[in-house]
């Protein structure tokens, strides 16, 4: 008898446990988004006092954001954006403190307030819209197929119900070859250096993700490489947190002045080696 | 509250993970129960070359992270020509690791019984593994379920590994559910809830065994 009543006991504390950490998460977002409606510019006024612009950027990307396992820096395409955003917005290029983000993680670091915003090849779609602000798109991608050299898979067209296709978490490019290929099976990882990983390891027969990222990574490994034309659009935007208007307009500022003076041009031919086709 | 509509919404994909994770549990369940004798027997006999290779093989398991070894299943094996999927590396890595803490369980177990019980096994006329199997395991078994049950709990949590190597557990749904719903907090709320489902009534039950045998003996 006693030990039914400790049992039921234990059931309720943990229902409690719940209930509280249910609480705890929805008075949280109630706050926070109140704060930031009421006053648009008051993030950019914060981010001044700081002193410095906090930015999520992907530690695992080639091109755009990579963590050199030797000297501890992170460069890429992403993180020359976060600095120029940081020479438009305080005056000052090296005001800036990087913080890792994964696809998945990205969204709840910006609503938990973490980063001021994230710069993490994230595509603008409807969806995240209703998540999180977008800038304009500052960087024009599309998504492609990444296969060890030799592979029958030419492109888009030669995927099938019984391809193995490898994915990172939370990204888009799901979605995406789902459409396409309606059957098709996806394994997904917690980052692209994994899912590569999975590639050399055969554990699938293509890479999928955009054609940026794709192109880092053979570059990496010269026996891999990108088939096919881009089956998607994918345009990247800076995503910061709902209502922040303020900070969009200050990013859009910054992206317009750096396309009017060719600063956005040397940095994208820096990092992907060509000129951009589509400004 | 959490969210309900979360659960409700993306019930099918929580169950399909919930399934797997059983599916995960139970077959590393019985294979680390299985390996985990064989090891503890090993580092009890008098034989020195299985001696030496019990104890290497629980100092060197127990002592490297779980995710390595399931790593190692993963993407190590195609360089020997092999290939396990993300479920059969993460399933066989998680047998491998607990086998090690089970097999130093049950080897505690068979030390605190008694050594005048062997003698008198073996001078009833018993052979070794007679004596073993009929008269030291089944008194040992009742001093190892709490920490054998312990490990089950363990394993239980430590099969959310599977999601870093898309071994399609609890874990990997739930990463899913959560790319999708970007309910961060209340999708894992849910998550823990369905290991509840499986850990509480692990503990319970390992409780009502434990009474139960201290009962009949």
């Amino acid at each position: 008898m006693s030990n039914k009543k400790r049992f039921s006991l234990l059931l309720v504390c943990m229902m409690a446990l719940v209930a509280v950490l249910g609480a705890c998460s929805t008075t949280t977002t109630n706050t926070s988004g109140g704060s930031a409606e009421s006053n648009a510019s008051a993030q950019i006024d914060q981010i001044k006092q700081r002193g410095k612009l906090i930015v999520g950027v992907k530690y695992d990307t080639k091109l755009f954001g990579l963590k050199d396992p030797g000297s501890g820096k992170v460069e890429g395409f992403d993180v020359d954006m976060a600095h120029a955003l940081a020479k438009s917005i305080l005056g000052d290029e090296s005001k800036v403190e990087l913080k890792e983000v994964t696809s998945k993680t990205r969204i709840p670091m910006l609503n938990n307030g973490d980063v001021d915003m994230v710069i993490a090849t994230m595509t603008i779609t409807d969806e995240r819209k209703k998540e999180v602000d977008f800038s304009d798109v500052y960087f024009q991608a599309g998504q492609s197929l990444l296969v060890k050299k030799g592979s029958p898979i030419k492109g888009i067209e030669d995927v099938t119900a019984d391809t193995t296709i490898l994915a990172a978490k939370g990204a888009t490019s799901i979605d995406n070859i789902e459409e396409k290929v309606p059957d098709v099976k996806v394994l997904e990882f917690d980052n692209y250096q994994d899912a590569f990983n999975a590639l050399k390891a055969g554990q699938g027969e293509a890479l999928t993700t955009d054609d940026a990222i794709l192109y880092g990574m053979a570059a990496q490994d010269p026996n891999y490489e990108v088939v096919g034309k881009p089956f998607t659009d994918e345009p990247y935007g800076i995503a910061v947190k709902k209502g922040q208007t303020g900070l969009v307009e200050a990013i859009n500022k910054g992206l317009a002045d750096m396309k009017a003076d060719g600063s956005y041009d040397e940095m994208y031919k820096k990092w992907i080696g060509k000129a951009p086709e589509n400004k | 509250m959490p969210d309900f509509s979360i659960l409700t919404e993306y019930f099918p994909v929580y169950l399909e993970g919930f399934l797997n994770t059983i599916l995960v549990s139970v077959i590393a369940l019985i294979g680390s129960f299985v390996l985990g004798t064989i090891i503890a027997v090993f580092r009890i006999t008098t034989i020195k070359p299985l001696q030496w290779f019990g104890t290497a093989y629980v100092e060197f398991i127990r002592n490297i992270p779980l995710l390595i070894i399931v790593w190692f299943f993963f993407y190590g094996l195609h360089t020997f020509g092999a290939r396990m999927d993300g479920f059969q590396a993460g399933t066989l890595g998680l047998t491998v690791y607990t086998s090690a803490f089970i097999a130093e369980a049950i080897r505690a177990g068979i030390l605190s019984v008694p050594k005048g019980q062997m003698e008198a096994a073996r001078s009833s006329g018993m052979t070794y593994i007679q004596s073993m199997l009929h008269v030291i395991l089944p008194q040992a078994i009742k001093l190892v379920i709490p920490p054998l049950s312990n490990q089950f709990i363990n394993l239980i949590k430590n099969s959310s590994v599977l999601t870093v190597i898309s071994g399609l557990d609890l874990m990997y749904f739930s990463d899913k559910v959560n790319g999708d719903s970007y309910a961060t907090v209340d999708t894992y709320i849910f998550t823990g809830m369905f290991y509840l489902i499986l850990t509480i009534p692990m503990s319970y039950g390992s409780h009502v065994l434990e009474r139960r045998l201290a009962k009949s003996s």
